[in-house]
């Protein structure tokens, strides 16, 4: 069992929580996730790996409620136990000799984007962070990723903070104004990433975009994550998660990501009839 | 006097257009009276040719005779001295090529049932209270085992009676590899094989859980952590696909996916959290026991039309006779001679069709077997929502490009020896899937057996 140490709502549907897990925080790095199970019942579900603690053991993840396991996650409390935790799972990403690089975080995304960020920073790299979210309310850890970049642009997509303008908008912009950039790393929803990655293309940018498809067990055994990448089939779970941009067939793998879409909504009403049933009681 | 009736005891079932609808064991077991009638037909002969074709080596006539005897516990134990998983061998062995393929019995007529005493056995001391065995004495070494499928639970058992302290560390968070996550319920009850684990946990064994080895730590770390020997258990989980067109269209899965999905996140069950697609017209592409699981549990989904798609004949399908009969019984339809071409789908990325070829027999392969050759302008198209493959696995790089030393084959197959498992790093051992390639569960268990062997003479004579 895995106990949550910390839990903190990060806005209306995004948490942050801190798990108990040694055997994962000991040999973590940015770029790779965990699988977990709430209960004895449940999916399997991937979630990045925000951040860690070699020393007092503990994992960081980040979600947003978006379906039946998530809001059960969720519900959980500090000192509750997760069933299951398993990792690190996927490849780390390859981030030695970047020396300038535009980080580019959409969403729950960001939370991805921030231990990349970090450590790039860590490492001594320029590090300029673009961060989207479609509205003021829901941005997350501005304080965190500006201490993580050297450059930090947050806009929505309603202008609500300020600047009203997509993440490839401030890219463009910034590619224009003669920033030299060695690699783009773009994590978010995969519309957002595959925008990206036709932002850089024209100009050769190496982008480098973490693909978050669904998977079952996330150890190469079962291909579910599979995607089409510069024409062959790789599995995001061993192969990936970070891929080149320039070479991912987005489209596909956004079509695959809406192949449970009907049961998902039937899974949270179920969910949700069984929550309105304890309260009444 | 011995019973010289020339046919097995059959074993009595569910009627195939009831059980095609439910997950529940097919084959029901035999009763007291029956197992002691069929115990009858051993003739206890003295040369033991049975004993020679069991990969563990389970002292058959012996506890048949316990069985004739009706002291089923004392059989219990008799096969308990050698194999760790009788509950499971008795039903997912193929003794048609083993054990039984040996029996005296069988020149004239059926061999002695073998299997289904030895199953009926294992359950009845299941059912009626069998002793826990006693955690034997440390002899202060311990030994890692990587992977809890059939060859780790069995090195882990022997080494676990020898003395060892035995950790298994297991990547999913369920212990038994394909037994919970391939094998169907409705072959191998999962509730029977949980009760097997909990043997060996009883022998002092320690499992370690969404452990992966390669990532959560390294085979060198294991060392490090105190480990004198290593078994590599790790199977061949990483699936095969078509390689057509059109394979990444939603309603295509590999088999290990789909079987997955059913036996280890229980997608069977009514509101069961991890979602699965209700395929209406299924075709599995493959001839093995793994397409016929696959496409029995499709029809048990609620699939109006499953299909076998194979590129060779009837004669050459790989799966069991029994497995075969039972997919035939339950209404599956074999199309033999046909390979995929293409998955065809809709505008939404969905499956509605697998393009096929007909194919025709000519000259043999490497393997043995005559050689599948299109037909020219044969082709033609299966109208289908779902495509399940289940073509073959191989195993898992993670072990391999993690381990420096470990030497493998072109297929990605650990090298070791048959015979005692040994491979070319020091302290390191390896069998089943893992060193052969997707084989059966017996001989990964007969491969933990010799390994956990080997391992015990590794550690004495470093001593």
């Amino acid at each position: 069992m895995y106990q949550i140490l910390k839990k903190q709502t990060l806005n209306a549907n995004t948490k942050l929580m801190v798990i108990d897990a040694p055997h994962v925080a000991r040999k973590a790095e940015p770029g790779q996730f965990i699988i977990l199970r709430v209960s004895e019942d449940g999916e399997r579900i991937p979630l990045t790996i925000a951040d860690f603690d070699r020393k007092t053991g503990a994992v960081t993840i980040i979600f947003q409620e978006v379906g039946a396991t998530t809001m059960a996650l969720g519900r959980l409390n500090e000192g509750d136990c997760l069933h299951d935790f398993v990792g690190p799972l996927g490849r780390a990403s390859e981030l030695e000799g970047l020396k300038k690089v535009a980080v580019v975080g959409g969403g729950l995304g960001c939370a991805i984007a921030y231990p990349q960020a970090k450590k790039l920073h860590e490492m001594g790299a320029e590090v300029d962070l673009i961060a989207g979210f479609r509205s003021k309310d829901i941005i997350i850890l501005e304080e965190e990723m500006k201490a993580a970049s050297t450059n930090l642009y947050v806009v929505t997509d309603d202008g609500s903070n300020g600047r009203k303008a997509l993440v490839t908008e401030v890219l463009g912009e910034l590619i224009d104004a003669g920033n030299q950039y060695d690699a783009v790393i773009a994590i978010g929803p995969m519309i957002m990433m595959k925008f990206v990655a036709e932002t850089t293309r024209p100009y050769g940018i190496k982008t480098i975009v973490s693909m978050n498809t669904i998977m079952v067990d996330g150890t190469g055994m079962c291909g579910g994550c599979r995607l089409t990448v510069g024409g062959e089939t790789k599995f995001a779970c061993v192969d990936g998660p970070d891929f080149d941009g320039h070479l991912v067939d987005f489209d596909g793998s956004m079509r695959r990501g809406a192949m449970y879409k009907a049961q998902e909504k039937a899974s949270v009403e179920r969910h949700e009839c069984n929550l309105l049933k304890q309260e009444v009681k | 006097m011995a019973n010289m009736n020339p046919q097995k005891m059959p074993m009595p079932e569910q009627a195939p257009d009831i059980r095609n609808k439910n997950f529940d064991e097919v084959t029901l077991g035999y009763t007291p009276e029956m197992a002691i009638e069929e115990a009858q037909r051993c003739l206890n002969c003295k040369h033991k040719p049975c004993i020679s074709g069991c990969p563990v080596q389970v002292k058959i006539p012996e506890f048949i005779a316990l069985v004739a005897e009706g002291k089923f516990l004392e059989a219990a134990a008799k096969i308990k001295e050698t194999s760790a998983l009788p509950a499971v061998c008795g039903r997912v062995c193929p003794q048609e090529t083993q054990c039984e393929q040996k029996c005296v019995r069988g020149i004239k007529g059926e061999p002695v049932a073998i299997g289904r005493l030895e199953r009926f056995v294992a359950d009845y001391a299941r059912e009626h209270g069998e002793e826990k065995p006693e955690k034997p004495a440390s002899n202060g070494h311990k030994c890692a085992i990587v992977g809890a499928g059939p060859a780790g639970l069995t090195c882990a058992g022997d080494l676990a009676r020898m003395g060892y302290e035995v950790t298994v560390f297991e990547a999913l968070h369920t212990a038994g590899g394909v037994l919970m996550y391939g094998i169907p319920e409705f072959r191998l009850p999962k509730e029977i094989v949980q009760k097997e684990i909990d043997t060996l946990k009883d022998l002092g064994v320690e499992f370690v859980l969404n452990f992966v080895v390669g990532r959560s730590e390294t085979i060198d770390e294991l060392f490090e952590d105190g480990y004198e020997a290593v078994f590599v258990g790790s199977g061949a989980g990483l699936p095969t696909f078509m390689g057509v067109p059109g394979e990444n269209a939603n309603g295509v899965y590999s088999a290990n996916e789909y079987l997955t999905r059913i036996n280890l996140m229980k997608a069977y069950q009514d509101g069961a959290e991890t979602p699965i697609f209700h395929a209406r017209k299924v075709a599995v592409v493959g001839g093995g026991n793994v397409a016929m699981d696959a496409a029995r549990c499709a029809k048990r989904m609620g699939a109006e039309e499953v299909y076998i798609v194979y590129r060779r004949s009837e004669k050459e399908l790989p799966a069991r006779l029994e497995e075969i009969h039972h997919a035939k019984e339950e209404g599956i339809v074999f199309k033999f001679l046909t390979a995929p071409l293409e998955v065809l789908s809709d505008e939404n990325y969905n499956v509605v069709g697998l393009k096929c070829q007909q194919m025709e027999l000519g000259e043999p392969d490497d393997s043995g077997r005559r050689r599948p050759v299109p037909v020219e302008g044969s082709e033609f198209v299966l109208d289908l929502d779902c495509v399940i493959a289940a073509i073959g696995t191989s195993p898992n790089p993670l072990i391999r490009t993690t381990t420096p030393g470990l030497d493998t084959n072109r297929k990605g197959c650990i090298v070791a020896d048959d015979e005692h498992g040994i491979t070319s790093k020091d302290g390191v051992f390896a069998g089943g899937d893992a060193v052969t390639g997707a084989a059966t569960v017996i001989l990964a268990m007969g491969a933990g057996k010799r390994a956990a062997a080997a391992m015990d003479e590794y550690i004495k004579n470093k001593q």
